[in-house]
């Protein structure tokens, strides 16, 4: 039985914010891979236009973070949550501009077939979207295991990068592809590895919440 | 890590039938600033008073163990308490200045240990309330009655009054409990400027202030000390569930 009850409240609110966005944020990603994959560029438009949902998200967190910490003045695994809630949303939103950076290539690209440009680029697709999955998913169930295992999933995007960028960089060298559409692949190719750190970010906020540390260094 | 400034060995404390401190192990640094936190009836306050034997005054009390300041037991026969609490002086909750002048105030303890010379006693009263961060307030009217001054200025004589006879050790027991929150602020601000010659000790029932100016935190309850460590720990990560739950405040 606690004597706060409405500290309680406004915790608890704002963790379903932070699930809520995660949520969004991860259908976000699913949506721009299928457009992808479909070259839909309807789906695309959506996505970029739900990105002002999620900077909204962002700032409402914020606020209700920065509120909580003047008017509560939470400390110990209170202070983790309110402080990781204020680091992680960064990480989400971030995701967000990509997906929605991606979308804008799509809504401008007009080669229908790019996606098959590189054999790697479904893997990464399918890599990134499985870490985005992973880590919201350790982060909303607070399971700091899993979080830990996670992060191993970004070598795997890296090293699909890196292959990607060797392709792109033989294909133009080879001189037979329009070099707009090999710039726009690699362009994806770096929004997917640049999501992957934020996965890596949210594994390791989610670690942070229960410890106290990052990258086993005590910062609180 | 500075030195141990006071020790406490099993000590224990009975009210009649009532085993109000059980066991109290503890290390109290020199020059640092100690808080101690609890729930009302949690032992903080008594413990305080074990410190310099003020709960001597109290009937029916009963004390085992040992206090240890700079390794001699002040609870040894031989001590003369009225020295035991010139080393370790104290300020209490309400304010409490004498019905004198300021200056009085401040240099009566200092005529108590037999210091009669004006100039010393002049010497000693404007040291003390500098010291107390008041002496600019009150300089233009020494004479004038004590009680005339603001609660967080009468705080403020009473830490001078502590001054005057030079202790090591100052206790305080909810100095700033009685006082609007500029003034607490500012004896908050002395509290810091203190431990740079004396060991403090204070009890507290503002987490928040324990949390601000203390170096060590000790959360009491029900007699115990449940958790004793570094207070950027304490606050942030402790140990005990029972510490955790009473300073995020689900203590029900």
């Amino acid at each position: 039985m606690t004597p706060r009850i409405s500290f309680e409240h406004q915790l608890e609110a704002l963790n379903d914010n932070l699930v809520e966005m995660g949520q969004y944020v991860e259908k976000s990603i699913d949506q721009i891979f299928k457009a992808l994959e479909t070259m839909d560029i309807e789906l695309a438009k959506e996505v970029m236009e739900g990105d002002d949902t999620v900077d909204d998200m962002e700032k409402g967190i914020e606020a209700q973070s920065l509120a909580l910490i003047t008017r509560q003045q939470p400390v110990a695994r209170d202070l983790r949550m309110v402080s990781t809630a204020l680091k992680v949303v960064t990480d989400m939103e971030r995701i967000g501009d990509h997906a929605a950076d991606i979308a804008e290539i799509i809504v401008r690209f007009e080669h229908a077939d790019f996606y098959h440009l590189s054999k790697q680029v479904p893997k990464m697709i399918e890599a990134t979207k499985k870490m985005v999955h992973d880590s919201l998913n350790a982060f909303i169930k607070r399971d700091v295991k899993a979080a830990g295992e996670i992060m191993k999933q970004d070598d795997i995007i890296d090293g699909l990068f890196d292959k990607i960028k060797t392709e792109i960089i033989s294909l133009l060298q080879g001189g037979n592809q329009n070099a707009d559409y090999c710039v726009d692949v690699l362009m994806i190719a770096k929004y997917l590895e640049r999501i992957g750190d934020h996965a890596v970010n949210i594994c390791e906020w989610t670690i942070f919440e229960e410890k106290g540390t990052i990258d086993n260094i005590r910062v609180l | 890590m500075s030195e141990n400034k006071i020790i406490t060995k099993d000590l224990n404390l009975y009210y009649g039938e009532n085993h109000a401190l059980k066991n109290i192990n503890m290390e109290i640094k020199d020059k640092a600033i100690t808080a101690f936190i609890g729930p009302s009836g949690c032992g903080k306050s008594t413990f305080l008073k074990t410190l310099n034997r003020m709960n001597d005054l109290i009937d029916n009390v009963r004390i085992e163990g040992t206090v240890l300041l700079d390794g001699e037991n002040v609870y040894d026969e031989k001590v003369d308490t009225t020295l035991l609490r010139k080393k370790v002086g104290m300020v209490f909750q309400q304010p409490n200045p004498f019905p004198m002048s300021i200056y009085d105030n401040i240099a009566y303890g200092p005529r108590i240990h037999g210091v009669k010379s004006k100039e010393q006693l002049d010497e000693i009263v404007e040291r003390s309330l500098k010291g107390a961060a008041i002496f600019d307030e009150v300089k233009d009217r020494l004479k004038k009655s004590a009680l005339g001054l603001s609660g967080g200025q009468q705080q403020r004589l009473c830490i001078a009054r502590a001054l005057a006879v030079e202790p090591e050790v100052l206790l305080m027991d909810e100095p700033t409990s009685a006082l609007d929150p500029i003034s607490t602020l500012k004896i908050e601000d002395l509290m810091g400027e203190l431990k740079e010659k004396y060991t403090v000790a204070v009890v507290t029932h503002n987490m928040q202030q324990a949390a601000r100016i203390s170096d060590y935190t000790a959360f009491f309850l029900v007699g115990e000390v449940i958790e004793y460590s570094e207070t950027d720990v304490l606050f942030t990560r402790p140990k005990e569930k029972k510490t955790e739950d009473y300073i995020t405040g689900r203590f029900g």
